[in-house]
């Protein structure tokens, strides 16, 4: 059976987004089950994909290619690796998980919502599986359409302001990854991602080529000094903007910089690779700190959401470090496949965390700290989920938040002592701001009437939730699974990176 | 046939703990306790089998168990290694925590928490003894971390107090501190070794005691000593070491029977078991050691003052476990790793013991714990007393009770090294007995002797523990006494830890205190000579003077000595400058990068102000464009084709 799997996957979202639009919020009720169908077949459609998939080899897979703008000698290419898949599995989950969620908790044009996320599913899982550059931004775009329709009509009372930063920032970033593509293009002839990897650059465009990208990456992780707009979206998007935002959208950038800025650019990044190790250990630091202060529990979640990001593009750069310190490349798939496993691992587990808001939040509409306090009272189960989710935040062994982060210390030490020891302090301020928010919202008496006539998780929310659970454990105790199917990929990108181009 | 014995012994735990925690409601009171006592009975016999494989001669089991995952050739494994040290620790855990199964049916009776307490100190047992069992660096973390976990729950089980919720988060905080170095000790080891598992990796060892590093500019250090000390960082963490010792006597704030499982038998040892674990590594390193007996002795004199001046029976015995951890330490750091582990077993037993006691007038007290409200409690509570007073003789040391043999060894190992620092140290664990003595006599007399100084209704109703309480008493009192005198010759003089724990021969004190051991009774005789014996003596009567005959005369001292009171009664202001300083400092710092780095720097000048330049820009090209978020896509499409222009102009 030779299905065209990564098209499906693509667009029956797409087309399935627009059916669901098409039935209207005059039938809420078929059109959210529509929906869920919608975003059940393209996980059932992944199945095969993750079942298929060849893991002992860097190919690409799934490969589908027809010519598409061939004026300018782009095609409509798609085909994944051991990157690619599990960030598309990880976006088809999520997305069935948030239709559930939403599921009678969105009043306001419901059908549209759905629809919206099912479109950007769609373009989502395009964006990870395109093989020619220059699908790979049109989808890059067009997914931010519909992010920017989630905030800005399902959104809070700042929800424009919120939406402009966000527009703003990316959309910087990206025109920027668009000259450096259209550069390379004229260089290369072609918008094929294995031509733009053999292309040869010297090293002025290849610095210009990865600042560039790195413009769009660093906006995208978010990188300090360029995530301020992460907070105040996160604060204003809907429970499931935030959930897919954070889940999956951040991981766009620590992809770009894998598919595009190591291999294109091997030798602009290990020149500049300080500036991206140092960014990252500044946003362990630095962003560990702000998060400890944070009154608003999205915000604290958000900026929680940078410093755990900043291991992965810690991840993907420390390699050269290790080479220049050890002579060798051993620890460098060690650190990127560590850089991957905290990707996926950070979108269940933030994922799961702004869906714990959002079930308080639905109840008395506030997401300040303060307005809470005793909610295990009320709610054992919310709260018994909460504090696991916390604990896989502060990176417990035995939770996927263990793993990677784990990798990545590993791979550092043997760059520098320096780089493992300030890595290793989100050990101490990961815990300290995800307990305090722990102790001050779940535990204690309880702490008003509003608090007092909470009613525990229904149905629905234990499910979506409980699934995050298995999964958060399952990923913590058994993760090979995960790192067998990216080994080959990671240790291919290892060599891209270490071959010089100049 | 073993190696399913292996893994059932910390799978039973579990797999209670899940039936009691997910279907708690289901099974009921009486089916939570019978399926974790069950679990953890049929792991103590287990344990027990395997202990009696072990002094067969059985052969060192060491084998995975799955793999975790394999990156970049570097395998991470579940996997056990069972030998004599492992054996002993399965034991002591697995037995300490049946008894305490079985007491917490008395002391959480009237608990609405009932199951969810099984189905903790059961998940407990499961991670103590993955810690215990683990043959390598990965699933030391994981039982490590996971032992925190539990302990973080349990000290924060009853979550409406606030006190218990504070202190649940500081002992997790604190740990932290611990895990960090921890974490990179064991990174360090992966790096010089190449390896997680601790065979590859001891065998490794000696090649890693050839590398410096650099840590600072100019300042080069032992490679072996940077992770050996990272290490033990994580041990003054999970042992309650100076300075990160402060979450322990908070941690008193939970129920009294996971004080006394996790807070003085287990959990707390875990730091004492894994420096004696990698004994191949410490041994390579004298400047690790010296720093590893210095914060031991430290530990063990200067919290001992503490239990002094509580009133609290249980921060009393939670001070002297404190003091009693650095004791062991210091025994880590004289080389003489089986006189720490021969103490770790025996104040397992005697301290679980006075925690189960101080528990068990607790629940006479209807939860009082201040002993100044106590007194004349040895006849309301005649099992109580008697197996508390066990519990004390064998804590300071009594001779031929089971402390007695394992201190006394301790001292005189610590006597013969030469390690810098051995001489404050002797004289800390020295002194340290006749602290120990004055305090424990003084809990005992305050508590169970004098006046009766309860109100009139407590007094009432006061009346000894059912059995389920008692009987876990009466069984940990039997090896209180006798286990030091049936086990001193084989595990510390014997050849019991031949081939598990590794010493230097220059380092080798416990070989040498050996070659003098003629039997328990010389060993008693012996112990006439020197000033340990007097010293504990001294500490009992001075504490029957000062808090039973002649009580004025303390007030007296007190007065005078108010100064140094004041320090005692602030805890050296550990706390103090931990929740200003340190907690306030982060804070603080937080709060600045948070309202000056991201809003004003930030946001203030670089987003909203290349937002003004741009909208100055589309102001000017108002004409063309209208629409406000269009002016600033409008503004960058602008630039693009500038910069294009530009590029391709140099192409």
């Amino acid at each position: 059976m030779n299905l065209p799997l990564l098209s499906i996957i693509t667009w029956l979202p797409v087309l399935g987004g627009v059916a669901v639009m098409l039935i209207g919020d005059g039938r809420a009720s078929l059109a959210r089950w529509a929906a869920l169908i919608v975003s059940l077949a393209a996980l059932g459609f992944s199945v095969p994909l993750w079942c298929h998939f060849d893991a002992s080899t860097a190919a690409l897979q799934f490969v589908e290619r027809l010519p598409w703008v061939p004026a300018v000698h782009s095609d409509y290419y798609l085909g994944i690796d051991g990157i690619a898949l599990p960030l598309i599995v990880l976006t088809t989950f999520s997305t069935v998980l948030v239709i559930i969620a939403g599921w009678t908790v969105i009043e306001k044009r419901p059908s549209q919502y759905f629809a919206a996320f099912l479109i950007m599913e769609g373009l989502m899982v395009g964006v990870f599986s395109a093989a020619d550059a220059l699908l790979f931004y049109v989808f890059w775009e067009a997914m931010l359409i519909p992010m920017f329709l989630i905030i800005g009509i399902w959104g809070g009372a700042r929800r424009i302001y919120a939406t402009i930063k966000f527009f703003l920032y990316t959309f910087l970033g990206s025109v920027f990854m668009l000259v450096a593509l259209v550069y390379m293009y004229l260089k290369a002839g072609s918008y094929d991602l294995a031509a733009l990897y053999q292309l040869p650059l010297d090293r002025t465009e290849q610095t210009l080529i990865f600042l560039a990208f790195f413009a769009a990456f660093a906006v995208k992780v978010p990188m300090v000094p360029v995530h301020t707009w992460l907070p105040d979206a996160h604060v204003e998007a809907p429970t499931g903007g935030s959930v897919i935002l954070a889940a999956i959208m951040l991981k766009m950038g620590g992809y770009g910089f894998m598919r595009f800025s190591l291999p294109i650019a091997p030798d602009a990044a290990h020149s500049l690779d300080w500036l991206v190790i140092g960014l990252s250990l500044i946003a362990v630091v630095y962003i560990g700190l702000v998060a400890l202060v944070q009154t608003d529990m999205k915000k604290l979640i958000a900026y929680s959401s940078i410093a755990h990001m900043a291991f992965v593009t810690l991840g993907c750069f420390v390699g050269y470090e290790i080479v220049a310190a050890t002579g060798n490349t051993s620890g460098e798939t060690l650190a990127l496949s560590g850089a991957m496993v905290q990707m996926i691992s950070h979108g269940l587990v933030s994922g799961a965390l702004f869906l714990c808001v959002g079930v308080l939040y639905d109840r008395l509409h506030t997401r300040d700290i303060g307005a809470y306090g005793g909610v295990i009272n009320t709610m054992p189960y919310f709260g018994a989920f909460m504090v696991l989710f916390g604990m896989a935040n502060a990176g417990l062994p035995g939770t996927s938040g263990f793993v990677g982060e784990f990798m990545v210390v590993l791979a550092s030490f043997k760059a520098n002592f320096w780089f493992a020891a300030v890595a290793a302090t989100t050990l101490i301020t990961g815990a300290a701001y995800t307990l305090w928010l722990i102790k001050r919202v779940v535990l204690g008496p309880v702490g008003n009437d509003g608090v007092a006539s909470l009613k525990d998780l229904n149905g629905r929310e234990f499910f979506v939730l409980g699934v995050l659970a298995v999964a958060v454990i399952a990923m913590g105790v058994y993760p090979k699974p995960l790192t067998d199917v990216m080994e080959p990929t990671l240790r291919h990108l290892v060599q891209l990176m270490s071959v010089s181009k100049l | 046939m073993m190696q399913n014995l292996y893994l059932a012994i910390p799978l039973a735990p579990l797999l209670a703990a899940i039936l009691a925690g997910l279907f708690g409601r289901l099974i009921g009171r009486v089916g939570a306790h019978s399926v974790t006592i069950l679990g953890v009975g049929a792991a103590f016999v287990m344990s027990l089998l395997v202990l009696k494989d072990q002094l067969d001669g059985g052969a060192t089991y060491n084998a995975p168990v799955y793999t975790w995952l394999v990156s970049d050739g570097l395998t991470m494994q579940i996997g056990f290694l069972v030998d004599h040290l492992t054996a002993l620790m399965m034991v002591v855990v697995t037995f300490v925590s049946l008894m305490v199964h079985i007491y917490t049916i008395g002391y959480m009776h009237d608990d609405p928490g009932y199951q969810r307490f099984f189905s903790y100190i059961s998940l407990f047992t499961f991670a103590m003894l993955m810690l215990v069992m683990s043959n390598n660096f990965l699933q030391l973390f994981f039982g490590w971390e996971a032992v925190g976990l539990v302990s973080y729950l349990l000290i924060g089980f009853w979550f409406t107090k606030p006190s218990a919720i504070f202190a649940n988060m500081k002992a997790f905080l604190v740990n932290r501190v611990g895990d960090f170095g921890f974490l990179l000790g064991i990174a360090g080891v992966v790096y010089y070794t190449g390896s997680l598992d601790y065979v590859a990796a001891f065998k490794a060892a000696p090649s890693i005691a050839q590398h410096s590093m650099t840590i600072l500019d100019g300042n080069t250090w032992n490679a072996i000593t940077v992770i050996c000390i990272c290490l033990f960082i994580g041990a003054m963490g999970k042992s309650a070491q100076v300075p990160l010792h402060v979450w322990l006597p908070d941690s008193m704030e939970g129920p009294t029977p996971i004080s006394a499982l996790i807070h003085a038998a287990t959990m707390v040892t875990a730091g004492i078991f894994m420096v004696a674990r990698m004994s191949p590594l410490f041994e390579l390193s004298e400047a690790a050691l010296g720093f590893v007996m210095l914060i031991g002795a430290t530990t063990a004199l200067f919290m001992g003052f503490l239990g002094i001046v509580n009133n609290d029976i249980k921060r009393v015995v939670a001070y002297s476990t404190l003091s009693q951890l650095g004791y062991m330490t210091v025994a880590l750091g004289a080389s003489a790793y089986g006189a720490g582990i021969f103490h770790l077993m025996t104040h397992a037993f005697f301290k679980a013991l006075l925690f189960l006691g101080a528990g068990s007038v607790i629940i006479a007290m209807h939860h009082e714990q201040d002993m100044r409200r106590m007194g004349g409690l040895r006849k309301y509570l005649p099992i109580t007393y008697w197996t508390s007073l066990i519990g004390a003789l064998a804590l300071i040391g009594f001779p031929g009770f089971s402390g007695f043999f394992s201190k006394d060894a301790l001292i005189d190992a610590v006597g013969l090294s030469h390690a810098p620092g051995a001489a404050y140290a002797q004289f800390c664990v020295t002194a340290g007995v006749y602290i120990t003595a004055f305090y424990t006599f003084r809990m005992i007399f305050m508590t169970f002797h004098g006046q009766e100084r309860m109100d009139h209704h407590t007094r009432e109703h006061l009346h000894e523990s059912p059995w389920v309480v008692t009987l876990p008493l009466i069984l940990l009192a039997i090896p209180s006494v006798f286990v030091g005198w049936f086990t001193v010759g084989p595990v510390l003089f014997g050849h019991y830890f031949d081939g598990v724990i590794f010493v230097a021969e220059r380092h080798n004190v416990l070989g040498e205190l050996g070659h003098e051991y003629t039997g328990q009774v010389g060993f008693i005789i012996e112990a006439f000579h020197g000033p340990a014996l007097y010293l504990a003596a001294a500490g009992v009567v001075s504490a029957w003077y000062l808090y039973l005959k002649n009580p004025a005369l303390t007030d007296r001292i007190a007065a005078v000595c108010a100064p140094l009171i004041k320090v005692l009664d602030n805890k050296y202001w550990f706390d103090w400058f931990n929740e200003n300083v340190l907690a306030g400092g982060a804070r603080a710092l937080g709060r600045l990068f948070w309202k000056v780095g991201d809003e004003i720097v930030i946001d203030g000048v670089l987003v909203n102000g290349s937002a003004r330049s741009v909208g100055w820009l589309a102001a000017v090209v108002r004409h063309v464009q209208s629409g406000y978020l269009y002016h600033y896509a409008f503004a960058m499409i602008i630039g693009l084709a500038a910069m294009l222009a530009w590029l391709l102009a140099r192409a």
